[in-house]
């Protein structure tokens, strides 16, 4: 910003010191054809001002807005009658001054090459207005196309990062240790099942919208490695109608979520917990309602949102340009979280 | 024979420690606990003289727990992921192991463990400087847990009214009563968050969401009325502090 006001003021100082040029050589020229300096100047100078004021009008004009390849010829059309104009306010305004009938004479007669010489003057000034304007927008368009495409590697960054999750990624490694030594063979399956995750969530893609029943089948790979890890104190039921099965929605979204209400049950509680998660069909939107206990006494409810729903949340709004999609609450110890999902 | 405690909530991490504690008969583990409640219980009933501990645990987490015990024994810490935690094991503790962890690194552990246990004083000043520095990790200034009787209270900062000197303990006072900590003030102006805790005085922290009122007393004092009513003196060098945290 700060280096297109700068080129503006820029340009305002060129436009100005033409200004003083071109009036001074046609006062030059005026009194070469043999009229006293007096009379020379004011000619020059109005005709000047008027000058500046039209180029000042179509600078204006092209800072708002850019014809297209097709209009140029609009533009021709209002140089011509900004020039006419300027000409014409010459051969009128001028007389009332009563220079003399010599000089009124060589005004009508000047008229034409008046008109000329304005309209080149307007025509050149419409052209650098138009390459200086059309380079400030090219910037701007550049400026704005890093910003995105940083914002999106970002983006791409964070969801590596929580791809990765390393803490569940540790522990569950630390499981099969564990395993290995006195059940090799449910070791070797937790390898299977860990496998299985890990490459599900390297390959999809953010934008892709997936079946409720291949995000399920994903999701109780995620489940079944976490149950190993806690053991006893991890319940899940899941129920969702069969015909929510072909239900599309995006790829990895009710992951966080379960791991989320998982992390809030397992560390706010010290009994059995239960994750229910349920997934309906209601008008056009696949309802999901996650559920998990906690405890009002220790904890409230997280301000606001989670980091992990805030992230589900964004998703939302990204894919479907809507922030309503997804709402909680709390009471009787249970946190609740529901997402609507438009089936198109 | 060294008497140890697992307290780790996740069954099979509490299993790797058993079988790898195989090659040392001379440690028996006295208790398996799967959370901090009872890790504190199993601690003060049996004075364990090693504990090999979890950090991120049900209701409390590994340092909370640490910071409720008296004489805290030795400690070796077993965590997967916590880049805080690291950051403070690596100053401080005895030891610590990156789950999952080998049994040739398990066994260094324990080594390092008996060649230093003739200088247990020594451990239990480390324990002391590392939870100074695990508090501050963000999830953990969100909280102050406390022990009353033989029940441990979590209180939000958020319920925090002020917080006053009191021999070795600081006072922390919430609506629903005082609650003592044996911790110093300049621990919890260290820790606490400053955008809402100022320490006006050198017994006094006050939350300044709380103040109602700001009036003159003696010369170059003043006093702050809370939402409580409750009137704690500013001194001078805490009404600068204060101004410059309010922005006045």
């Amino acid at each position: 910003m700060a280096s297109e006001q700068l080129s503006g003021k820029k340009l305002f100082g060129a436009f100005a010191i033409c200004g003083a040029v071109w009036a001074a050589l046609q006062a030059y020229l005026l009194h070469s054809f043999g009229f006293v300096w007096m009379v020379a100047l004011a000619d020059a100078g109005i005709s000047t001002i008027l000058l500046s004021v039209a180029c000042w009008l179509i600078n204006n004009n092209l800072r708002y807005y850019q014809p297209d390849r097709g209009s140029y010829i609009y533009l021709l059309v209002w140089c011509g009658a900004l020039a006419a104009g300027c000409a014409a306010a010459c051969r009128y305004i001028i007389p009332f001054f009563g220079f003399g009938v010599v000089y009124d004479n060589f005004l009508k007669q000047s008229f034409i090459i008046r008109l000329f010489t304005d309209f080149l003057a307007i025509g050149w000034m419409a052209m650098i207005s138009a390459l200086f304007y059309s380079q400030i927008d090219h910037k701007k368009t550049e400026q704005r196309k890093t910003e995105a495409e940083k914002l999106a590697r970002d983006a791409e960054l964070y969801n590596l990062r929580q791809q990765l999750q390393p803490h569940f990624l540790f522990n569950s490694l630390n499981s099969i240790n564990a395993l290995i030594g006195f059940k090799p063979d449910e070791a070797r399956r937790m390898i299977h099942q860990l496998s299985d995750f890990l490459r599900g969530t390297l390959k999809k893609d953010d934008q892709l919208l997936v079946p409720l029943s291949d995000e399920l089948t994903h999701l109780n790979l995620y489940l079944e490695i976490e149950k190993v890890r806690f053991g006893h104190r991890l319940q899940t039921e899941i129920s969702c109608y069969e015909k929510c099965g072909k239900a599309l929605l995006p790829s990895m979204l009710l992951q966080p979520l379960v791991e989320n209400a998982i992390k809030f049950g397992l560390y706010d509680t010290t009994g059995e917990v239960t994750i229910s998660i349920s997934g309906e069909l209601e008008d056009s939107y696949l309802v999901m309602t996650i559920q998990n206990p906690y405890d009002s006494q220790t904890s409230r409810p997280r301000k606001g949102t989670g980091f992990g729903l805030s992230g589900v949340q964004r998703r939302l709004y990204l894919i479907f340009a809507r922030n309503d999609l997804m709402e909680t609450h709390a009471n009787d110890n249970i946190f609740t979280t529901i997402i609507k999902i438009p089936q198109l | 024979m060294t008497r140890a405690l697992i307290i780790d909530d996740e069954p099979l991490a509490r299993m790797v420690v058993l079988e790898y504690l195989q090659a040392f008969p001379q440690i028996e583990v006295l208790q398996e606990c799967g959370d901090g409640f009872e890790g504190l219980k199993a601690i003060q009933q049996h004075q364990p003289d090693l504990i090999f501990l979890d950090v991120q645990m049900p209701k409390i987490n590994g340092f909370e727990m640490l910071e409720l015990v008296d004489n805290p024994p030795a400690v070796i810490f077993a965590t997967a992921f916590d880049e805080f935690a690291i950051k403070a094991f690596e100053a401080h503790a005895l030891d610590y192991l990156l789950k999952p962890f080998s049994k040739e690194r398990f066994v260094k552990a324990i080594d390092k463990f008996l060649s230093h246990s003739n200088t247990a004083p020594a451990a239990a000043k480390t324990t002391e400087t590392l939870l100074e520095i695990a508090a501050q990790s963000p999830a953990q200034n969100e909280r102050i847990v406390v022990k009353t009787g033989t029940k441990v209270k979590i209180i939000s900062v958020l319920d925090v009214e002020y917080l006053q000197a009191d021999d070795d303990y600081v006072s922390v006072i919430t609506a629903e009563g005082a609650f003592l900590k044996n911790k110093t003030m300049a621990f919890f102006e260290k820790t606490l968050d400053p955008r809402h805790f100022v320490r006006v005085h050198r017994s006094y922290i006050i939350a300044i969401q709380q103040i109602t009122r700001l009036d003159p007393y003696e010369k170059d004092s003043h006093l702050a009325i809370l939402k409580s009513g409750a009137k704690i003196p500013v001194s001078k060098t805490g009404y600068v502090k204060l101004k410059q945290v309010l922005g006045i």
